[in-house]
């Protein structure tokens, strides 16, 4: 899978600093970030402003992969969950450190820095969040 | 005016593998190989764990346990010989990663092990001179012996960050000196996936010529004797050395215990004695006196003599788990999984 280097660098803030936004207007925090608030529209614009997430929340659903794309067959089988952070906004995520059949739903889990992928053997490595169990 | 340790942060990696499960696959008496090393085990990094995200753990870990503000870091180094890009530097992630970025100098350092102890004398003229007001110096590596080479049993994973300054220093470093010369011990050529070593050359005109004359500089320098001190830590390629190290500088067993890490996770190369102080600094109070000597093949020997101060008792030490947590916190792998989380399998380009 080779990705535009401009595309994931964008997202750079993002992925290593879980990094969304907060409506001036209402104070909806959104992840990723929004341009524009999603509920107040036009009257958000201007106001919204860069916000950053704790890095702690609970999952709230997952599935474990068993036929994973190739870049990911040394990871497999593995889970992919819809984590809540504790700010109320929810993000899709691998969690590690943990066997599947360990994973709860309402499991406290906390963000780590992992590697995500890279272009090939010589290409450009990406990097960013995943989650693990709190505390471990 | 003399600079110091701010804060620090380690991290290593939760799978390990065992010297009996290495030997077995080899034909070798692994148990044997791992008494004679003194190792019990080492750390292996997952597959998706590499010398950046182990810096970029370190580094959060450090930041954790104080309320400095990333922008007021004015320079980060990370000393490694298993940077993951051999252009494009490991520094400039961490520094995005802990929010440092964009005002700072930042650059990959590379002496075999002591990459990490290199960072941290740089950091240390940098404050000292007030070109800034905090450095971070970084120790990090996920190096690889050979398959069946006697590497193989020790070359692990982990690091180690440490944030020096002038200001707010939780353990002063008094004195600091170095004893450098052209050695080739132990060394990997470009292009090359793993690195060559001389055997038992790496011992005595190495490893020991390096690490006892820069202690014994060191001593001299300080005015000072081994009881001086509560702990000491010297780069530890394998648990035989530096206690034997030790032993002929005239340390007892309990300077040496804290800091002696890689019997549980291996030999983590550029982290290795910064893991090991990281140790130490877990469990110090002030008033205690350290003798820290790394070591790094081609050759080289950076000694810190150190006195932990009032302000470690400020530090937020149980924000991040500590060393000896990390040492606990782990998951036996065996060599298939070992092989596979190392790229030592070939696989078709995904």
């Amino acid at each position: 899978m080779t990705q535009a280097i401009p595309r994931f660098w964008r997202e750079i803030q993002s992925r290593y600093n879980l990094v969304g936004s907060k409506c001036g207007s209402c104070g909806k925090v959104d992840f990723p970030p929004r341009a524009v608030c999603p509920d107040c529209g036009r009257k958000s614009i201007g106001k919204m402003q860069s916000f950053k997430l704790c890095g702690k929340g609970t999952v709230v659903t997952y599935t474990t992969i068993y036929d994973a794309p190739s870049q990911f067959d040394m990871q497999k089988p593995y889970v992919m969950a819809i984590v809540e952070m504790d700010e109320g906004v929810r993000l899709t995520t691998q969690l590690i450190n943990v066997k599947p059949e360990d994973v709860k739903i309402g499991m406290k889990v906390q963000a780590t820095f992992r590697k995500l992928g890279q272009d090939g053997e010589a290409g450009v490595i990406h990097y960013g969040y995943k989650f693990r169990p709190a505390g471990s | 005016m003399k600079a110091g340790i701010v804060s620090y942060g380690a991290y290593i990696p939760r799978y390990r593998i065992a010297p009996k499960t290495i030997g077995a696959v080899w034909g070798n008496d692994g148990e044997a190989m791992g008494r004679n090393l003194n190792i019990r085990a080492k750390s292996v990094p997952g597959p998706d764990e590499d010398v950046i995200t182990i810096s970029v753990e370190a580094a959060r870990a450090c930041m954790a346990k104080v309320s400095i503000e990333p922008t007021d870091i004015g320079a980060i180094y990370v000393g490694s010989e298993s940077h993951p890009y051999a252009v494009k530097p490991t520094a400039t992630i961490v520094a995005e990663a802990i929010g440092a970025t964009p005002v700072l100098t930042a650059a990959d350092f590379e002496f075999a092990c002591k990459a990490g102890t290199a960072a941290i004398q740089t950091t240390m003229g940098l404050t000292i001179s007030k070109m800034m007001k905090y450095g971070m110096a970084v120790g990090a590596d996920t190096s690889q012996g050979a398959p069946g080479d006697a590497l193989e049993y020790s070359a692990s994973a982990g690091g180690a960050a440490l944030l020096v300054g002038t200001d707010h220093v939780a353990a002063e470093i008094n004195h600091t000196v170095s004893y450098t010369t052209d050695t080739p011990d132990f060394w990997r050529r470009e292009g090359q996936r793993y690195p060559s070593h001389g055997g038992r050359f790496t011992g005595e005109p190495a490893y020991f010529k390096h690490v006892v004359s820069c202690a014994q500089l060191l001593f001299k320098r300080a005015g000072s004797q081994p009881q001086d001190y509560d702990y000491a830590v010297f780069h530890q390629p394998n648990g035989k050395f530096p206690v034997r190290a030790a032993k002929q500088l005239g340390f007892k067993d309990a300077q040496v215990d804290t800091g002696l890490c890689v019997r549980d996770i291996g030999n983590t190369y550029s982290g290795a004695i910064m893991v090991g102080l990281s140790a130490i600094l877990d469990e110090a109070e002030p008033g205690d006196r350290i003798f820290a000597v790394g070591y790094g093949s081609g050759a080289g020997s950076d000694g810190f003599d150190i006195t932990v101060t009032d302000a470690i008792s400020k530090l937020r030490r149980d924000a991040t788990p500590t060393v000896k947590r990390m040492i606990e916190t782990h998951e036996f792998i065996d060599y298939a999984t070992y092989a596979k989380f190392r790229g030592k399998i070939l696989l078709r380009e995904a």
